[in-house]
């Protein structure tokens, strides 16, 4: 590809560094291969692992314009897609008949559906965006598998068909960043069509880097100390494990209330920042005091 | 290289990996991206083209590692080498590996190697450690070109030698001796220790695979590595590593299974005609019903009612079954259950107001009084003692689940109980754990049962239990 945003796996992994990126060899290695097969990612893992954060992240180290189309259940072409602008399109006829008397039918109906008519969608935009995007789109495991056809065109041919003006072709290729939480299988179509990335927890050293980063004038004890306890307490069978965002969170808060170094009493009492579920937080908190 | 890539996916096929002609090529099209040399950036290309779903990782790691592993650099040879000179290479490869170590490896005393293994441990040190696998698999193992016994036997052997439990019992009493650990920082030291014997372990379990790899043939070894995917284990065979990962495997598809059960209902058919509302909108054409109106469909939540056996050879899917249903019981308007053995006794209180299922129902395991006389299987009775306790809660609005492989012990079957149930109830399932040829063997019963249910279900795997839950309503 001509316009190859990266030169290697390393230039990947060292610009998502400078957009406070810390990706490991297998996030940077797919980045890569995406923009240089010119595929979407679909990015799959536990909530929190920082899967939106890669887009975003990507787009800052490219300094490309981050489009995001957050799915939800009933989306339609209407809303991911395009739109005509129907009541411009109104106005547009009653100005011409005030104009002229019965213009052209023919002329009219030309004008309305041309592209000053048109309300772009977030999929759309991205296609005809002239400056370099990332795509992002988001928790794409909401929508109905009906709707997921209708990705399926930008997704492998860069293109979107509309009936009265034709078809859409993209004049650069868009990065595409594809998340799922996965509470349901994706269709095998919609799978084909992408590289896939699975995201889990960070290994403890690069979550401890994650931290120092992220949390600026943390001291690489704290740091350190942080990321073994959320490693044990990922250990543990709990109905929700702690993410990333909440060990930064954890972090933030131990930070804020000047800990120097964490005991088991203030570790305890500050848990309800990394668990959710009060049956995780009593189990925490017995095997922590074990 | 294409030959090469071909027979890895024809590989990855064999251990049931779904892997279609689009994403061959596109495994084709991206190694050529990356640099070969670098082992990593190849197995993150293969794996982003040609595996879509987490749960089929492990799969194609195992498979990897065979397929690639006799065409790494350092056996150069190739595959058509003698079979002596492969070994003697890369056991020679353990010593030139290591100059820091050296031969000086060869002349421990086996204390001195456990001496050095502690050390490593404490410390953390990579290198060292993967130095002691390797050494560890030659000395314990005992491995044998053409020994027809499996990778499991070498692990177990050399693990038995090394004794690592006993060098974690050891690093943490030195700890606790040291100075006074508070309990979380006792418990942290532990943990890190845990993550390098594990990793140690992987080390060695790579060291073995790579070994046999080498006597015996990339294509037989894949062979017998092949393993079934967390979906495919069946319940009633699974080993302890299994059925660990079938219970992660269970928590997504619970909640896929809730969501989808969720979206059914409130997508589902719509209501009956609403002869009021479309008469009301007749009038707008003239008096012409042109618009029928139906009623806001309001699908009645099923009642469950679960009757499971819970005797030693079908236990494992009973339990999977229980923690299944009550994980997505927000779906059904009650959920009521009992286990039997020979006796039967009801287990739902131990699952209201509970968040964690899991211990929920291993309570139920333990605590349950299930035995009547013997501690044999006996449906007959179990059935009977609960029709004459609860005949009057199952109503039409009731769905029975029987779970278990009827495999009655040549009791009376009581099979009129089952009768009248499906009388009363909406519908009543069996599911049987066993697979469709063995129903009907021995003591197995499923038939005679069958002909009075709405429908008996082989349910081996979480696959096949998903599928009942699909239909579930």
């Amino acid at each position: 590809m001509a316009d190859a945003r990266f030169e290697s796996v390393s230039a990947v992994r060292d610009g998502l560094k400078g957009a406070e990126y810390l990706a490991d060899d297998g996030i940077a290695g797919v980045v890569y291969l995406a923009d240089r097969l010119g595929k979407p990612i679909l990015v799959e893992g536990p909530a929190g692992t920082g899967k939106t954060e890669l887009a975003k992240s990507v787009a800052k180290a490219t300094g490309a314009r981050l489009i995001r189309l957050q799915c939800y259940e009933g989306l339609d072409e209407s809303k991911a897609l395009y739109e005509w602008n129907y009541k411009k399109q109104l106005l547009r006829i009653q100005a011409q008949r005030v104009a002229e008397e019965a213009g052209s039918w023919n002329e009219i109906e030309d004008d309305i559906f041309s592209e000053d008519f048109l309300l772009t969608r977030p999929l759309l935009e991205a296609i005809r965006a002239t400056e370099p995007v990332v795509l992002l789109i988001d928790e794409v495991d909401r929508v109905e598998v009906e709707t997921e056809a209708l990705l399926l065109e930008i997704l492998s041919d860069y293109q979107v068909s509309i009936p009265e003006l034709g078809t859409v072709v993209a004049t650069q290729i868009p990065l595409v960043f594809l998340t799922s939480n996965n509470t349901r299988e994706l269709s095998e179509a919609l799978k084909r069509r992408c590289l896939f990335l699975h995201i889990d927890y960070p290994t403890l050293e690069r979550e401890r880097e994650i931290v120092l980063t992220k949390v600026p004038g943390i001291s690489e004890h704290l740091a350190d100390e942080i990321v073994r306890i959320v490693r044990s307490i990922r250990s543990l069978e709990l109905k929700k494990s702690p993410s990333v965002s909440e060990t930064l969170d954890w972090a933030r808060t131990l930070l804020l209330l000047d800990v120097q170094s964490i005991d088991a009493e203030q570790a305890k009492s500050t848990l309800n920042i990394l668990l959710k579920y009060q049956s995780d937080i009593a189990k925490a908190t017995k095997e922590l005091s074990a | 290289m294409l030959d090469l890539l071909n027979g890895f996916v024809a590989e990855l096929r064999l251990a049931g990996l779904p892997v279609s002609l689009t994403e061959n090529l596109d495994a084709m099209e991206a190694v050529r991206h990356i640099p070969l040399e670098d082992r990593e950036a190849f197995k993150y290309a293969l794996a982003a083209t040609l595996v879509k779903s987490n749960a089929h990782w492990k799969a194609f790691d195992t498979v990897f590692e065979v397929y690639f592993s006799m065409r790494g650099p350092e056996f150069k040879v190739g595959e058509d080498g003698d079979l002596s000179e492969l070994m003697d290479q890369i056991w020679s490869d353990t010593e030139q590996g290591q100059p820091q170590q050296g031969g000086a490896m060869e002349g421990l005393t086996p204390e001195e190697l456990a001496q050095m293994l502690y050390k490593a441990l404490m410390e953390g040190d990579q290198a060292v450690l993967a130095a002691i696998a390797r050494q560890a698999v030659k000395r314990f193992a005992g491995m044998e070109p053409g020994r027809p016994v499996g990778g499991t036997y070498y692990l177990y052997r050399t693990l038995r030698n090394l004794d690592l439990e006993g060098v974690l019992e050891r690093l943490m009493e030195e700890a606790r001796g040291k100075g006074d650990l508070t309990s979380l920082e006792e418990r942290l030291l532990k943990d890190e220790y845990d993550a390098r014997i594990t990793k140690l372990r992987q080390e060695i379990e790579a060291e073995i695979r790579r070994r046999l790899v080498a006597d015996r043939g990339s294509q037989a070894m894949a062979k017998t590595l092949r393993k079934p995917l967390p979906e495919d284990v069946d319940f009633m065979h699974a080993s302890r590593e299994e059925l660990l990962a079938l219970r992660k495997a269970l928590q997504p598809l619970t909640r896929k299974l809730a969501v989808r059960l969720a979206r059914k209902r409130r997508h589902g058919r719509k209501g009956p005609l609403d002869f009021r509302s479309t008469v009301r909108h007749s009038l707008s054409y003239g008096g012409v019903p042109a618009e029928p109106k139906f009623k806001f469909p309001r699908p009645a939540k099923p009642e469950i009612i679960v009757l499971a056996d819970i005797s030693g050879s079908v236990a494992a899917f009973a339990r999977f079954t229980l923690h299944l249903v009550y994980a997505i019981s927000g779906q059904f308007s009650k959920v009521r259950s009992w286990v039997f053995i020979d006796g039967i006794d009801e287990v739902t209180s131990y699952f209201e107001g509970v968040e964690d299922i899991a211990e929920a129902v291993h309570r139920v395991n333990t605590e349950a009084d299930v035995i009547w006389v013997d501690g044999h299987s006996d449906y007959g009775h179990a059935f009977e003692a609960f029709w004459k306790e609860h005949a009057r809660d199952i109503t039409p609005k009731t769905t029975v689940l029987l779970l278990g492989d009827a495999r009655n012990n040549y009791h009376a079957s009581n099979s009129w109980v089952v009768a009248e149930m499906r009388k009363k109830a909406r519908h009543v399932y069996w599911l049987n754990p066993e697979p469709r040829s063995y129903w009907d063997t021995g003591d197995s019963i499923v038939g005679e049962y069958g002909t009075h249910l709405d429908g008996v279900w082989e349910c081996r795997n979480l696959r096949q239990l998903e599928r009942f839950v699909d239909v579930l309503d």
